[in-house]
């Protein structure tokens, strides 16, 4: 199985990166959605709803085990294509890489180890917990179940947890700003008529998703 | 022009290379890039020094021989040009010129500047072709082709396989290569007969070669010589998929 899938072609495995990529950033909405239900001023009730529905409903936890092995499969296609990359040029050059091309094109694998890091930094303050791996830094709700909501509101009224958040939006961001319209490329969806609307879209994605989190950290720094 | 050259020299592919400087004086602004190299060798050759290997044969931007990456982009600081279309104009007096060879695991150095691309050769090989029987002409309206199609193939005919492409890939992909030529094929009725089988054997020997993945910086497109555009690595990509699922 390991072997069959290291064979793959490359534009093979482009595809899966493309496809995958493709629906992590729409769980990235529905994370969105969720996560924006801190700021309405009822202590936390309709986050509390949400959270419970995701963390109850079947058809979401089939979804959340397609999420995992997502996220798995994103992450080691884009190793295992940025080790062939660097293996095909084992002489460097000395001055390199004049060409004008799009800037945040060139830095995918480092904004994408970025946000591998921020991710496991986001599991240990959530989804660790849930499981039972690491110790809630705030009381548990009355069922046992862990206190998401204070324990947001505990993480976003520290200063440095914060800006680090929305600096590591900011480097989600670049990431996103790239991968949309380059997933399209490589499903070979590219046309003079649609292409630049995939291009507009793939701008305002990558700067509204970001920043829509981003708001959640600011409004408890500001409010705290 | 007063210049300081760094050119990478290498006897031979197993040897160690290294960057030599030279300085080159009184050179015309209007001289070709080569004919400035083709000075140098001659100081050298009248000092009885080695000369430096490049490639180079037409002159006149078709053959694709010329390569050279200098300062940092394949065919030095102009656009849409060959080596040998490049111009001593396009440089400050004084200025370093960094040369090198094209970097690419599948483009070993022969000598010098020289590195072989025989692997180009080797992807044709897998399905660069149509197989027809030769004979006379056929009546040139006898396959019916619209003006669209047939000036999209042509567009990605015009490449020349200088693999400028290879060299200003960060990941030194063949991908913009190899869509040119699988497109060429793929918008003529001709070349359809034998699409599948042609753009997965293409695709299988430029892996098994050693070119990187496309990561769609489009560093090929920008110092294409033929301007040939990334759409058809977006048509090979589909060519690629309707093949793999047919």
């Amino acid at each position: 199985m390991t072997v069959s899938f290291l064979q793959f072609s490359s534009i093979t495995k482009k595809i899966w990166m493309a496809l995958l990529g493709l629906f992590l950033m729409v769980f990235l909405v529905v994370h969105l959605g969720i996560n924006l239900c801190l700021l309405r001023a009822d202590d936390g009730q309709w986050f509390h709803e949400a959270a419970h529905f995701m963390g109850t409903n079947y058809v979401v936890k089939i979804f959340e085990v397609v999420l995992f092995a997502g996220f798995i499969f994103h992450i080691i296609l884009g190793i295992i294509l940025q080790l062939k990359n660097w293996l095909s040029r084992p002489v460097r050059y000395r001055i390199s890489n004049r060409s004008v091309t799009p800037f945040l094109s060139k830095y995918m694998i480092y904004t994408g180890g970025i946000i591998l890091i921020f991710l496991i930094i986001h599991f240990m303050n959530f989804y660790f917990i849930k499981l039972g791996w690491v110790k809630s830094p705030v009381p548990l709700l009355e069922g046992g179940e862990p206190d998401f909501y204070q324990g947001a509101r505990w993480l976003f009224e520290q200063p440095f947890y914060s800006i680090l958040y929305i600096v590591l939006m900011a480097v989600l961001a670049f990431h996103l700003n790239h991968a949309f319209g380059a997933a399209f490329q490589t499903l070979g969806l590219e046309h003079n008529s649609y292409t630049p609307w995939i291009k507009g879209f793939s701008t305002a994605y990558s700067i509204l998703i970001p920043l829509g989190f981003s708001i959640i950290p600011l409004y408890f720094l500001i409010f705290s | 022009m007063n210049l300081t050259l760094k050119i990478w020299r290498q006897p031979h592919t197993r040897a160690k290379g290294k960057f030599i400087t030279y300085r080159l004086d009184d050179i015309s602004p209007n001289c070709s890039f080569l004919e400035m190299l083709d000075i140098l060798n001659e100081q050298l050759i009248g000092n009885d020094e080695e000369p430096v290997a490049f490639d180079h044969d037409c002159r006149e931007g078709i053959c694709g021989m010329c390569s050279l990456y200098i300062n940092g982009r394949p065919h030095g600081p102009d656009d849409a040009i060959t080596t040998c279309q490049l111009h001593m104009r396009k440089f400050r007096d004084g200025a370093t010129i960094v040369i090198e060879p094209w970097r690419a695991k599948p483009f070993p150095v022969i000598k010098d500047l020289i590195v072989d691309r025989t692997a180009f050769d080797r992807i044709i090989q897998e399905g660069g072709y149509i197989s027809v029987h030769t004979g006379g002409a056929p009546d040139a309206n006898s396959i019916l082709i619209s003006k669209e199609h047939a000036d999209l193939s042509m567009d990605a005919a015009a490449c020349i396989g200088c693999g400028a492409c290879v060299a200003a890939c960060k990941n030194a992909s063949a991908m913009l290569f190899v869509s040119a030529k699988v497109s060429q094929f793929a918008l003529l009725p001709q070349g359809k007969v034998e699409a599948n089988d042609r753009v997965k054997k293409m695709v299988a020997m430029m892996d098994e070669l050693g070119f990187g993945n496309c990561t769609n910086t489009y560093a090929c497109e920008a110092e294409c010589p033929k301007l040939i555009s990334r759409s058809n690595i977006a048509r090979m990509n589909r060519e690629f998929i309707c093949a793999k699922v047919s």
